[in-house]
This record gives structure tokens, C-alpha cells and sequence, in this order.
């Protein structure tokens, strides 16, 4: 295969973001229709990833690289390896599902919304496929401008609050990453992150502040307690594509900068803090989950369930070294495998959950638990399917929400039997604010007027939210493909972490 | 059938079958219509009942080896866990899955006849063919994985048949509360096989029960200054799991207001075979529990509470169905007793004979609900003896089963279970052995006060209940016939072979020290079941049984008036009793009120009061602050700033000078 389908797969969307947008606002039908077809090409041109993908190897591959900037030695180079391949199919894959998501329910600068998506996906892809780190910085900040745009301008009432806490908050996070990025650069005489990562001497002190700018930028992200206050608010605000794209895929970006830059460039700045990152990984699961418990808008229980799962990400990353001082390799490698499918099941929980929010909001306009009751009545297939998503988000065996969850607990326990302990509780935690929500919304007797006029889902929605609980259910009983793919490189990555830098 | 990969197709078939059936009944029910999904399902769950037959008779009558075997690789992590998923069948699993087919069947069966009027039947059927499924694939499992897929499988299931009714607010109050409890105990099952992972290195059977014995004195320190012994702590964990999901104190609450869903799921999911589960698991578990006797003697301790004082409150409740959930959960303590004093192969007999009469009292219960139009309160039934003969006379095989009337299945199961803790030297053995003996006399006097109050006696239903009064349908009695044959013979003809005969009838599937062998010690004195009625007769559990049904007789046909005049005298012990020991109301405001309010706490003053509105927008506020008096310096006068110069300029010299 000689096509360049890393470059495919982020350009293509862009400039058919740019067709798009050249269609106008006054051919709406036209416009959907184009930007499915540029979506799912986009998808098909990523599946060889998985098909071609060469699992024996940590190397990057479908690499491609030319001269960006010779002044300053920065190239456009791509690759992807275990860790970043399976994120960008997700993200081609839910890009498709928020462009139907999005068919009847924006009325207003179809062009734009949809654009604005496309937008966001080749940049998205760009971020996880960029080994340059310069290119990666430039994909990492083009992301926040689409997301800025699709929260203000098709957002809820407060949403210039939302972009404004949502912008500045990520903004200062990365500014000084770019700043680590380019002393790291200075210091290696090359931005590509292979390099970097390579690199053999670096200073504790260094470390730690690399570390440090690094976290900053990743933490936000995530979002790791206590910077995730942005979340909730942008989740709340943003329309229901802007919502699944954020949890599904953005939020991962922050757990894949751990992964990609902090753990092999500064593995003993890392080793340093880990035991903060824990803790703060902790307080996320069991904080963010009372928290979460007792939220009246469905959005923001799903955007602080969000934050909980996310936990699992940062502590299976970060469990792996409290593993390795103890000698065990193998939960190290366990922690961090669990972490990366965590980011993958989530991908797709957490945005059936923000679409099954969006299912009801087209039709009554709340958010509100209160104001619904007994949807199972009126929407019977719904209910079926939200109850299953449900479960999911709770962790139950047989659907993916179960599979990182209890790679990171079995990881956790050897490194510290109270990592585990913390992170189990999430299995009551989960189980208790995403039921109770069931039992509110789905359950019980008709509450009132608008739940008795409520028609069930459609074939679009019902295609929407079909094609992901076939993902979480594949997944969750049979997740061998998925670690297959990511196995060498997650033990190369351990490896480099354990191997230090001083 | 000795070649294993045929075997293997007749396991993947008990399982797959009724999955089919469930799918064929869920998703394309509004297809196949209500009499295609019964059928779908029944002849899923049949088909799984006569192979489950097959290789019953394979394993345990012809003796062939036991099967273990993967299907599909779960998951190869690069750390080296391999988990897959597999079935490892030996006669243990022989046992259960006969149990589970045969009432899982009964219960589809008798469905029809229960739910023929509900809209929901499809799902219903739906449902309990899922439920089959789930069951079965935990009792086959050949390792932890597939052990917790199947437990948890159960547990979501049980969640939606106890909200099936799911306009009604009670019932879906008691699936929330039922799943939420489960996960409880599954927060200790899951850390109990981490703990497992990192001392063994694999979750598949085999390695683990062969890698345990070298565990044996190896501590960990949980915090400093402890050491806990690496065996007890995990078998207690997966017993916090086995306690919730078998319903013992002080995670039972959940298992009475389960009844709020239809009756042919309490009978076979919260009677026979899903509450059953956690006995199972630690009689398949017996090679770990073996090592720690602290784990047995905490095992034993709280199967005995379960026993005795979930049995009193079986006492003072009015509800037909609760009557019966109480039973349960004090015969699961049972259960669990003989568990704690190594009589592992009495727990699981007892498991399977209170599968066919617990199962039976609860269609029994179920078809008198169906006669009085769905009024549960026994205190408006009473005569029903000479409407319903058949559910008369199979309520009374029941009941006599319950109570361990010699001859009946009940009988030998129990006796075996008091004999064995008698006979067993662990710490707490005295205690438990007080509470199962006592357990006996209340057993006898609830369930027949139950019996009494429903059959016998005043009639004293209303007028219009009475005109309508009649036997039910043979869909419902036909079930409970076939249920009432095991529940009087099946304890003679297996309480020989699967508890004291050689070579033993659990083969090599139940793990037993020889110094806690108990039963072995009991097979000495074994001369058949004959034998063992007559031996009865000199023994107190019988009378004390004898005692309860007399004074049963005495309360409620007798004297009516007696239980309230004795209730008078009790007002504060009854109160108890009423309350539930105060559990729910505890952890009502302690647990799901704390953790609201805990919850709450956490969001207005951490998120909203210190996150936002200090740091965050305290910072945005601050800047603000900051550059309003900023602001006036840059007034844009000259002379200001010619001003400032030279104050500065002053400021340094004199700094310089000085220094």
C-alpha cells in the first residue's frame, strides 16, 4: 500500500471540510449529504490501520516524512503505532455517527456545523499521527479552535462562559508544553519525538520540569481533579456532537500526551510524581463519583462520569511505575494496556451516552432528570439501548466498559493493594449515579406530558446508537484484537520507562 | 461421546441454547409473537436440560474425566495474562447444571400459565432464557473471568426481572437497590481476584487451586504494624462477594424486596439457582478456602447468623412471598454453614434440594396468588385446602421438605448440615451449631404458620375472591407436580452417594483437608438413608421441627387468638422483628442519604465554591482587580511618572548607600 493514508485521513476531511463550507448555508440536504460521504470515505481510507496494521512491531508505521521548516529543522512526519492507530479509527468512526447525529437537529448553518466537524477530525487525526513535535503542537492547538467555534455558535444559553473557561483553560495548559517542546527540540537538535523520546542524558531537575509543563497540558485534558471544572460546563453548553466529539475523542488526547511524550521523555520525572498522579487519579474516581452522584442535568452526570473514567486512564498509566520499583513488568504493562482500552471503551460509552442525552433533548429541549420519568413507556427500543449503555458505563462484564476497568484494578493490586481498593469502589460508584439516572429518567411511570408525546427512535438514531453497542458489546467480549494491536508497543513503552534517564 | 471435541459442541450447545432463545425472544419478539417466544425459549432451555442430563449421567454414572477447555482467547495481555473463555465441567458442575436446567424449564413452562395476561411477556421470556444463559456460563467457567462475566451476567438480569413492572416505583426502588447491593459484594469479588492475579499470576483455575497451597504462611501488610495472611484475605473477599450475592447479614437487604418481581423469578432466580450462586462459587473455591480456617470460621459465623435470625423474621411478615424470601435467606445461611465447617458437598446438597422445594413453595405461592387475583397478604386467605388440591398437596410436600421432615429431600440435606457442624473443631462451631439447631424449631413454625394460615382454617377473603376461587391451569400445576417428585425423593436416593459413600460422588471437583474432613469422620456411622431416618428419631432437630409445627398447630388452628395475646407480651422484640433489625432503615439514611449528602458536599464546596469560584474565576477576578489599580498608575500625566522616577531613583541610592 504506497498511499498516504495518515496525510489521507487528516487532509481529506479538512479540504472537504473547505467543499463543504463552499456549498453555502441554502442547500442543507446537499450539505449532510456531502459531508457523510467525505466522513465515511475518511473512515474507509482508515481501516486499513487495523487491517494492515502489523501487530509484531512497536515500530511507527505508515510513516511518512518530508521538510515542514528546514530553518529550524521541524518535519512533516507521521506515523502511528499501537497506541495512536486505534484512537484515529475511533475518531473517524464517531466523526460519522456525530455527522448523523447532527442531521434533523441543526437547522442552523448546516454548512458551518458540518464543516467545522470535519475540521476537527483531520486535525484530530493530525494530533495522534504527528511524530514531529512541532506538527504535534500545531494539531494539539488547532483543535481547540472548530471545538470553540461549534460551542459558541451552536451552543446552549451560557455557552460564551462555557468557550471562554474552555479556551483559556486549555490554552494555558499547552503554552507551556510548547515552551518544553522547544527546549526539548534545542536540546535533542531535532522535533521529532522519536528522537526526544531517545534521548539519553536529561537532568532531574529537567525532568521534573518538562514533566511539569508536560502536565499541564495533559491534565487539563484529561480532565485530572482539580483542573476539570471546564468540562462539565462545556459539556452542558455544547450541542450533542460537540459533546460526543469532546468526550469521545479530545479528552483522550490527554492520555495519549502521557503516553506519548511525559512517560518516554522524562521516565524519571515521571517516576518522581507518579505518586501525585495517583492520588489525583484516585480523587477523581471517588470524588468526581459522589459528585456525580448528585447531578440534576443528565449531561453534566454523564460529563463527571466522564471524568471518573478517565481516572482509570491516569492511574493505569501511572500505577505501572509504583509496578516497576516493585519488579513487575507484567502489571506494568497490564495497567497501562488497560488504560488505552479504557480510552477506546469510553470513546464509545461515553459518547452513546451524550447521544442517548441528545435522542431526548431533540425532543422535549431539558436536560433535566426531573423532567422526565418513565421514557421506557413512550420509547421502548430507546430505553432498551440506554439501559444497555447504562450497564456499560457501570463496568459490566461482556461490554467494553468492563475490560480497561479491570485490567487497570488487576494492574493496580500488585503495584498497591490500595490503588486497587480506591479504584474498585467505582464499580458502586458507577453502578449508583448512572442507575439512579436510569431509574429517573427510563423508568417508572409516564411524569408527564411531553414523555407521553415522546415517538421512539428513528432508523437514523436507531443506526447511531445500533453501531455503537455493537461496539461495546464486541469489545467487551472479545477485546483480544484491540490489546493485540497495542501489545508491542505498550511493552516497548514500559521498557522505556524503566529505563533511566539520570 | 469420550471424544472431547464432541463434548465440547454438547457444553457450547447447554449454553448457546438458551441464548438463542433469548435472543430469538428479545429481538424478534414482536415477529414471532408470544407463543413463538415460549416456544423459542422452552425449547432452548429443554434442549439444555436434556444434554445437561447426558452429561450428568457421562460424568457421574459412567465416570468419565472431567472436561477443561478453552473456547476463545479472551485477551493476551503483553504482561503475559492470558485470560480466556473455557469450560471446565466436573461432576460439581454436573450437579448444577441439572438443578439449574430442570427449574429453569419448570419455571419457563409454568410462565405461560403466570404471565399470560402481562404485555411485557415476550421480554419476559426474553429475560429469563438470558438469565439461563448467564447461569449457566458462571457454573461452567474454568476461570475467574468467566466466573464474574456469569456472576455479574445473573446479577443484571435479576436487576431487570425485579423491575419488570417498571411503572411501579417500588419495584424499580428494589432493582436499583438489588444491583447496587450486588455491587457491594462484587467491589470484594473483583478484589479478590486481583489479589488472586498477583499472588498466582493467572486467573484460570487449574494454576490457581495449584499454586495456592505454596501461599500458605506468605502475609501482607495493609497497613503498618499488620500482617494479614495472604489466603484469608483472599478467600474473604470473594466471600464478601459469595454474601451478596447469597443474601448473607449483613448484605441481605436486598433479597426480600426483590419479591416486588413476578413470581416465576423469585422461584427460580431468588430461590433455586442465582442466590445459590455464591455457595457454588465457594464450594468450587474449596481448594483456596481450605487454607485459611479463618476464612471457614468467618464463613461459619455469619452463615449462622443468616440462619437463625433471618428465620425469625420469616415469622412476623404477612406476605405470602416474603414468608417464603425469608425461608430462603435463612436456608441459605444453612447453605453457607455447612460451607464454613469444610462440608462443602452438604452445602451443595442442600443447595440442590431447596432448589426443587423452594422453588416449588414459590409456584405454590405463585398459583395461590394467581387464585386470589393477585392479593399476597395471608391474613385474607385461609381454607384454600379444598379449592386448589393439587397446590394443597405440593405446598404440603414443600413445606415438609422445608422443615426437614424425615423421608423428604429437606431432611437429609439438613441433618447433614447440623451433623456436620456438630462435628466440626473450628472457632465459632459451638455458636453456629446453637443457631442451626435452634433455626430448625423456627423453620417448623413459620412455615407452618404460612401453611395453616393459607390452607386451612377460616376463610377470609372477601366474597367476590371467594366466588372466583379455583385451581389454576395445568401450565402451573404440571410444574409444580414435577417439582414436588424431587422434592421427596431426591434426598434419599443422593444424600448416600454425594455426601458419604466412596469413591465419593463429587470426585476430585471438592477440595477437603483431611483435618477438617468432616463428612468423612460423619461416613463412618453411614448405613444408608434408612438408617439414617431411624437414627433421627433420637436426635433433637427432629423434635425441635416436631416442636415448631406443634406449636404452629396450637397458634393458628388451635388457639387463633394466642399469637397476638404472645405478641402483647413481646411488643418490644416484635418491634424488632418488624423493623428488620433496623438494616434498612440504616442503610437508607446512612449510606445512599450519606452518600447524597456526601456527594452534594463535594460539588458545592469543592467544585462550585472552591475549584470555580476560587481558583478559577478567583484568578479571572484577581487580574481584574489587579489591572483596575494598575489602571491608576498609568494616569498618562508626565509629571506622575517624572515623579515615580525619582522616587525610585532616591529609593536605590539610598539602598546602595546603606548596604
Amino acid at each position: 500500500m504506497s498511499l498516504p493514508l495518515l496525510s489521507l485521513v487528516i487532509w481529506l476531511p479538512i479540504f472537504g471540510a473547505v467543499a463543504v463550507l463552499s456549498l453555502g448555508e441554502h442547500r442543507p440536504v446537499m450539505v449532510r449529504r456531502v459531508a457523510f460521504g467525505i466522513a465515511a470515505a475518511t473512515f474507509i481510507l482508515s481501516l486499513p490501520l487495523f487491517t494492515g496494521f502489523d501487530s509484531t512491531s512497536y515500530a511507527m508505521q505508515f510513516v511518512e516524512d518530508a521538510p515542514w521548516i528546514p530553518t529550524f529543522g521541524i518535519r512533516y512526519s507521521l506515523g502511528v503505532d499501537g497506541i495512536s492507530a486505534p484512537l484515529i479509527l475511533l475518531t473517524t468512526l464517531s466523526t460519522i455517527l456525530v455527522v448523523l447525529a447532527g442531521w434533523e437537529s441543526i437547522q442552523y448553518r448546516v454548512s458551518q456545523y458540518m464543516a467545522a466537524f470535519l475540521v476537527m477530525e483531520g486535525v484530530m487525526n493530525g494530533a495522534f499521527a504527528a511524530m514531529d513535535a512541532i506538527l504535534f503542537y500545531v494539531f494539539w492547538e488547532g483543535m481547540l479552535i472548530p471545538m470553540f467555534l461549534i460551542i459558541g455558535i451552536w451552543g446552549g444559553p451560557r455557552r460564551i462562559y462555557a468557550t471562554i473557561k474552555f479556551f483559556l483553560y486549555t490554552f494555558l495548559g499547552s503554552v507551556f508544553m510548547l515552551v518544553a517542546l522547544i527546549y526539548l527540540g534545542y536540546l535533542t537538535g531535532s522535533f521529532n519525538i522519536l528522537k526526544i523520546q531517545a534521548l539519553d542524558h536529561l537532568g532531574l531537575t529537567a525532568q521534573v520540569l518538562i514533566f511539569i509543563a508536560f502536565m499541564l497540558a495533559f491534565a487539563v485534558k484529561v480532565p485530572m481533579w482539580p483542573v476539570h471544572t471546564w468540562l462539565p460546563d462545556a459539556h452542558v453548553e455544547a450541542p450533542t456532537g460537540g459533546s460526543v466529539i469532546l468526550a469521545a475523542i479530545m479528552l483522550k488526547m490527554g492520555g495519549y500526551g502521557f503516553l506519548r511524550l511525559s512517560l518516554p521523555i522524562t521516565p524519571d520525572g515521571s517516576q518522581l510524581l507518579s505518586g501525585l498522579m495517583i492520588a489525583l487519579s484516585l480523587i477523581a474516581v471517588v470524588y468526581i463519583g459522589f459528585v456525580a452522584l448528585v447531578q440534576q442535568d443528565m449531561k453534566k452526570l454523564i460529563a463527571y462520569s466522564s471524568i471518573s473514567h478517565m481516572g482509570f486512564v491516569t492511574l493505569g498509566t501511572f500505577a505501572a511505575f509504583t509496578a516497576l520499583s516493585m519488579g513487575s513488568h507484567n502489571a506494568a504493562v497490564l495497567g497501562v494496556e488497560g488504560g488505552v482500552v479504557q480510552m477506546v471503551s469510553h470513546g464509545f460509552i461515553s459518547g452513546a451516552m451524550f447521544l442517548c442525552v441528545g435522542v431526548l433533548y431533540d425532543r422535549v429541549h431539558s436536560r433535566l432528570i426531573s423532567d422526565y420519568g418513565g421514557v421506557a413507556n413512550t420509547m421502548p427500543i430507546f430505553a432498551t439501548l440506554m439501559v444497555l449503555f447504562a450497564m456499560a458505563n457501570s463496568g459490566l462484564p461482556g461490554t467494553s466498559g468492563f475490560v480497561g476497568e479491570f485490567m487497570v484494578i488487576l494492574g493496580a493490586f500488585q503495584a498497591n493493594v490500595w490503588y486497587a481498593f480506591w479504584a474498585a469502589t467505582s464499580l458502586i460508584l458507577g453502578a449508583a449515579y448512572t442507575l439512579w439516572m436510569v431509574k429517573r429518567v427510563v423508568f417508572g411511570p409516564i411524569g408527564n406530558d411531553h414523555v407521553a408525546a415522546l415517538s421512539d427512535i428513528n432508523n437514523r438514531e436507531f443506526v447511531i446508537l445500533g453501531v455503537l453497542a455493537l461496539f461495546v458489546l464486541l469489545l467487551g467480549l472479545w477485546p483480544a484484537p484491540l490489546v493485540d494491536m497495542m501489545r508491542e508497543s505498550v511493552s516497548h513503552l514500559v521498557d522505556q520507562i524503566g529505563h533511566s534517564k539520570l | 461421546m469420550d471424544n472431547p471435541v464432541n463434548m465440547q459442541s454438547v457444553y457450547l450447545t447447554i449454553v448457546l441454547a438458551p441464548l438463542l432463545g433469548s435472543l430469538a425472544a428479545g429481538l424478534f419478539g414482536w415477529k414471532i409473537g408470544r407463543a413463538g417466544a415460549h416456544w423459542a425459549t422452552i425449547l432452548g432451555v429443554a434442549i439444555s436440560f436434556l444434554l445437561s442430563l447426558i452429561v450428568f449421567k457421562h460424568l457421574v454414572m459412567d465416570g468419565a474425566l472431567p472436561f477443561d477447555g478453552t473456547i476463545y482467547t479472551w485477551l493476551v495481555s503483553g504482561g503475559g495474562l492470558r485470560l480466556e473463555v473455557g469450560f471446565r465441567v466436573d461432576e460439581l458442575t454436573a450437579v448444577m447444571l441439572v438443578v439449574v436446567t430442570f427449574v429453569s424449564l419448570m419455571v419457563h413452562i409454568y410462565t405461560i400459565g403466570y404471565m399470560h395476561e402481562d404485555p411485557g411477556y415476550t421480554r419476559f421470556f426474553s429475560y429469563i432464557a438470558l438469565f439461563t444463559f448467564a447461569m449457566l456460563m458462571l457454573v461452567m467457567a474454568n476461570n475467574f473471568l468467566q466466573l464474574f462475566f456469569g456472576w455479574e451476567g445473573v446479577g443484571v438480569v435479576s436487576y431487570l426481572l425485579i423491575g419488570f413492572w417498571f411503572k411501579r416505583e417500588s419495584a424499580i426502588y428494589a432493582s436499583l437497590k438489588a444491583f447496587l447491593v450486588n455491587r457491594v459484594g462484587d467491589f470484594g469479588f473483583v478484589l479478590g481476584i486481583a489479589a488472586i492475579y498477583r499472588y498466582c499470576g493467572a486467573l484460570d483455575y487449574t494454576t490457581v487451586f495449584q499454586k495456592i497451597p505454596a501461599l500458605a504462611g506468605q502475609t501482607l501488610s495493609l497497613w503498618p504494624g499488620n500482617e494479614w495472611s495472604v489466603i484469608t484475605l483472599i478467600c474473604i473477599l470473594l466471600f464478601i462477594g459469595a454474601m451478596s450475592k447469597s443474601a448473607q447479614v449483613p448484605l441481605h437487604v436486598w433479597l426480600p424486596d426483590s419479591m416486588e418481581g413476578p413470581t416465576p423469578i423469585s422461584a427460580l432466580i431468588h430461590a433455586a439457582t442465582m442466590v445459590t450462586a455464591g455457595i457454588f462459587m465457594v464450594a468450587r473455591m474449596s481448594p483456596i478456602f481450605e487454607y485459611s480456617e479463618t476464612a471457614l470460621s468467618v464463613v461459619l459465623v455469619i452463615g449462622s447468623i443468616t440462619a437463625f435470625f433471618m428465620g425469625l423474621l420469616g415469622l412476623v411478615q404477612n406476605d405470602i412471598k416474603r414468608v417464603v424470601a425469608y425461608s430462603t435467606l435463612s436456608q441459605l445461611g444453612y447453605m453457607t454453614v455447612a460451607l464454613g465447617a469444610s462440608a462443602y458437598a452438604a452445602g451443595v446438597f442442600h443447595l440442590m434440594t431447596h432448589a426443587f422445594f423452594k422453588a416449588l413453595l414459590f409456584l405454590g405461592a405463585g398459583s395461590v396468588i394467581i387464585a386470589m387475583h393477585h392479593d399476597q397478604d395471608i391474613r385474607h386467605m385461609g381454607g384454600l385446602r379444598k379449592y386448589m388440591p393439587i397446590t394443597y398437596w405440593t405446598g404440603l410436600i414443600g413445606s415438609l421438605a422445608l422443615i426437614g421432615f424425615p423421608g423428604f429431600s429437606g431432611f437429609f440435606s439438613k441433618d447433614a448440615i447440623i451433623s456436620a457442624v456438630e462435628a466440626s473443631q473450628l472457632p465459632g462451631a459451638g455458636v453456629a451449631y446453637v443457631a442451626v439447631l435452634s433455626g430448625v424449631f423456627v423453620t417448623a413454625l413459620y412455615s407452618f404458620r404460612m401453611f395453616f394460615l393459607v390452607f386451612h382454617g377460616q376463610e377470609r377473603m372477601d366474597h367476590h375472591t371467594r366466588e372466583h376461587l379455583h385451581e389454576t391451569p395445568p401450565v402451573v400445576t404440571v410444574p409444580l407436580i414435577a417439582l414436588a417428585i424431587p422434592s421427596m425423593i431426591v434426598g434419599a436416593f443422593f444424600v448416600g452417594p454425594m455426601l458419604f459413600e466412596h469413591p465419593g460422588f463429587f470426585g476430585h471437583s471438592i477440595f477437603v483437608l483431611p483435618q477438617h474432613d468432616v463428612l468423612g469422620e460423619m461416613a463412618h456411622h453411614w448405613h444408608g438413608p434408612l438408617a439414617f431416618v431411624v437414627h433421627s428419631l433420637s436426635s433433637p432437630v427432629l423434635w425441635l421441627a416436631m416442636a415448631g409445627l406443634g406449636t404452629a398447630y396450637l397458634f393458628y388452628m388451635v388457639w387463633p387468638n394466642l399469637p397476638d395475646l404472645v405478641l402483647a407480651q413481646t411488643g418490644l422484640f416484635y418491634q424488632v422483628l418488624m423493623e428488620k433489625y433496623g438494616f434498612d432503615r440504616f442503610y437508607d439514611s446512612f449510606f445512599a442519604g450519606g452518600g447524597r449528602r456526601f456527594g452534594r458536599f463535594l460539588w458545592q464546596v469543592g467544585d462550585v465554591t472552591l475549584i470555580d469560584g476560587v481558583m478559577v474565576n478567583g484568578t479571572a477576578k484577581a487580574v481584574g482587580w489587579i489591572s483596575s489599580i494598575v489602571r491608576y498608575i498609568q494616569s498618562g500625566f508626565l509629571y506622575h511618572y517624572a515623579f515615580a522616577m525619582i522616587l525610585g531613583l532616591l529609593f536605590l541610592l539610598g539602598w546602595f548607600l546603606v548596604a
